[in-house]
């Protein structure tokens, strides 16, 4: 679990409410989900808001979300400060989250961070002029891209710390710069061009005869375990458990 | 391996077009109506006589999960369809693809299944970071509205909406019910089950929630017929799969492959071989980072499946595969995934909260060896404490890559904590036990 507060008194802005625009998208919004259940929308609008304040959420936008779905300020508090994509603190221009799970590591996290670190400063800080900041953040799905980071609403991978480094340049000097693989890489292909799908697409037509895969009929049939529930039998409370294992280290 | 023609995702690189037009090409949209006609019993039976079994991880079968919804509304409570595309097992990256190169599949099936349990409505619950995969998404889904395949009076006769929702960061909505939760705009904490929620789910409704890549096979199953599907792979893992291989080989990629293809083959054809050569793998995790990973021994002949891979108990997951070769420090890379679970607890459930902060401050003072090895035992049994002690699976996928690497690396531990003591300017590690009596 991650400890998250809201900014403090100082840094937070006076009031904050939609503007015409946004306040229409809302209700498009809201419409999505059942009547009475116009709670379901507070993520996005969170998010929304989140968007309009600059990159972060202030308190006043949390209390107007909250007005705006009839909801207690402090569920809306709760789902900011739960879900670790809403900043609770301003960011930079160039908000940069640098994925640092184990499938990065494996392919050079490590060395992005000490860029981030050189170039744009600690984690967690608005670098002086306001044009970037950076966190390391959980698996961003993107592993056999790795590594990756997260640039305000794009992803940029397959990342060394040379072209990392000039991407944060050309990202600071307003030059326009190409997302997704940073490599020469067609997304999630292999480097070299694809092992499979080579040929023409398929037209979805009937598939030509193809040799079972096994010999047995059977086989084709789901077995006995299709049609269980993989649950497995309830483990004993964990008090019984204890005792007895204690009885046996006794004995 | 399996051929061209097998494969479902045939624009899984992003090649072709994306848009209904390029999909009706591949084949998507194509007698749709037809599918329905089947019945939502004919549907239902296509999909358990295939052997699909869901692709989220669990791997319970799709058919009979989808036969658990009401035939018929007795309290006239809506029945619901949720997709759940909060993708963010570490090593996975699937679902990505499918949203944001193959998005008709998934819209279609979302109409397939919806019809087959007979829901009124179908959100889709995309991760907060797929911002752009988000964007595609509804713009396929707006092409589909426009083209009268979904919504009110769509030329398919079965009236269905479709919306597209989506959270903001927190790996712990990827569990159906916390997802529930969440898409009812609360904190994403797990619910108790049962009720399961087939009886009360989405807002109290009869809810299925499905893996984006197990309702984007459906179409395409019912299209080719269940015994198409079910003659790929093996027994009891028949079909195609999305196999994600990162790490250290030499050209990760996302590929689809059989059920059951060798994991050498795997990484061999598709991937470019492990980096250095075969000789130099040291541990493979094979379903993303909640199971248990495997020694270089155990991965010559390995059939990734379902079953070959609980038997060696470790599991097939989401199958994405996380390839570590000899220069990896084993130790930290497991500590990284204790991290990971850490941050991503939701706190509810007190092992867990407090479990996967101990166990990560222990296991990565392990990865420098500043550790007892007696605290190897200890640190196992504490992980068996956390697992099946929780409301959700979180607790077992936290315990489980400790347990791995306690069972096939705990040499690696004993030789780093004693190259810990026996450095020179090493003033011992303080026995637990020792500094409490010193405190008494």
């Amino acid at each position: 679990m991650a400890v998250r507060r809201l900014a403090p008194a100082e840094k937070q802005p006076k009031e904050f409410a939609f503007t015409a625009e946004n306040l229409d998208w809302a209700k498009g919004q809201i419409a999505k989900y059942p009547e009475g259940r116009q709670a379901s929308a507070v993520i996005p609008l969170l998010w929304r808001a989140q968007e309009q304040a600059g990159g972060w959420v202030p308190q006043k936008a949390i209390e107007h979300v909250a007005a705006l779905l009839g909801m207690p300020t402090i569920r809306v508090l709760e789902v900011a400060t739960f879900y670790t994509m809403f900043n609770l603190e301003p960011v930079g221009r160039h908000h940069v989250q640098l994925c640092g799970t184990t499938p990065c590591v494996l392919r050079g996290a490590d060395a992005l961070k000490k860029v981030c670190k050189e170039k744009i400063g600690d984690e967690h800080h608005v670098s002086a002029d306001g044009t970037f900041s950076w966190v390391e953040v959980e698996c961003l799905g993107a592993c056999v891209n790795a590594p990756m980071a997260q640039i305000n609403y794009d992803y940029y991978e397959d990342l060394t710390p040379e072209n990392f480094s000039r991407l944060l340049d050309d990202l600071a000097a307003g030059r326009e710069v190409k997302t997704g693989p940073q490599i020469d890489r067609q997304f999630s292909a292999p480097v070299g061009g694809p092992t499979t799908l080579t040929g023409e697409v398929g037209t979805g037509g009937p598939a030509p005869a193809k040799e079972p895969a096994l010999a047995d009929a059977d086989a084709k049939r789901p077995g006995e375990a299709a049609n269980v529930r993989d649950e497995g039998t309830p483990k004993p409370p964990v008090g019984d458990g204890s005792k007895r294992r204690k009885t046996t280290r006794r004995e | 391996m399996l051929h061209d023609r097998d494969r479902i995702f045939t624009n899984l690189y992003g090649l072709h077009d994306w848009g209904l037009e390029g999909a009706r090409k591949r084949g998507a949209w194509d007698g749709t109506k037809a599918l329905l006609e089947k019945g939502r019993d004919g549907i239902i039976n296509e999909i358990k006589a295939s052997g699909l079994r869901g692709r989220g991880g669990a791997g319970f079968p799709t058919g009979l999960k989808w036969s658990f919804m009401p035939k018929t509304s007795a309290d006239g409570r809506p029945s619901y369809l949720v997709v759940n595309a909060d993708e963010s097992e570490p090593g996975t990256c699937k679902d990505r693809e499918i949203l944001r190169h193959d998005p008709h599949l998934l819209v279609e099936g979302c109409l397939v299944a919806g019809f087959a349990m007979g829901a009124s409505a179908g959100y889709i619950y995309v991760r907060g970071e797929f911002i752009r995969e988000r964007e595609r998404l509804q713009a396929a889904i707006d092409q589909a509205y426009e083209a009268r395949l979904i919504g009110k009076n769509n030329i398919h006769g079965y009236d269905f909406e479709l919306y597209v929702h989506h959270g903001a960061g927190a790996y712990i909505c990827g569990e159906e019910t916390a997802l529930l939760e969440s898409l009812e705009g609360k904190k994403g904490m797990p619910r108790l089950k049962p009720p399961f929620p087939a009886n009360v789910g989405l807002y109290g409704c009869p809810t299925t929630v499905n893996n984006v890549e197990s309702i984007a096979v459906g179409p395409t199953i019912l299209r080719r017929g269940a015994s198409w599907f079910s003659s790929i792979g093996r027994p009891n893992n028949t079909g195609t799969k999305l196999f994600c291989i990162s790490g250290h080989v030499e050209k990760p990629c996302n590929v689809e492959e059989e059920m059951g293809i060798p994991l050498r083959e795997l990484i061999d054809r598709h991937a470019g071989g492990v980096r250095g050569g075969w000789d130099n793998l040291l541990a493979v995790i094979p379903g993303g980072s909640s199971v248990r990973c495997l020694p270089a021994d155990l991965c010559n002949d390995l059939p990734m499946d379902f079953d070959s891979l609980m038997k060696l108990k470790s599991g097939l997951g989401t199958a994405a595969v996380i390839v570590m070769d000899k220069s990896t420090d084993i130790v930290r890379a497991i500590a990284r995934i204790s991290y990971f679970y850490r941050h991503e607890s939701c706190g509810q459930c007190t092992p867990c909260r407090e479990g996967t902060g101990w166990m990560w401050r222990v296991v990565s003072r392990m990865a420098e060896g500043r550790a007892h090895k007696r605290e190897i035992d200890m640190l196992l049994e504490v992980s068996k404490q956390v697992e099946g002690h929780t409301i959700c699976a979180l607790g077992d996928a936290a315990a489980w890559p400790i347990q791995g690497l306690i069972t096939h690396f705990r040499h690696e531990i004993e030789k780093r904590i004693d190259e810990y003591a026996g450095r020179p300017d090493d003033e011992g590690v303080r026995d637990p036990d020792t500094v409490a009596e010193a405190a008494e």
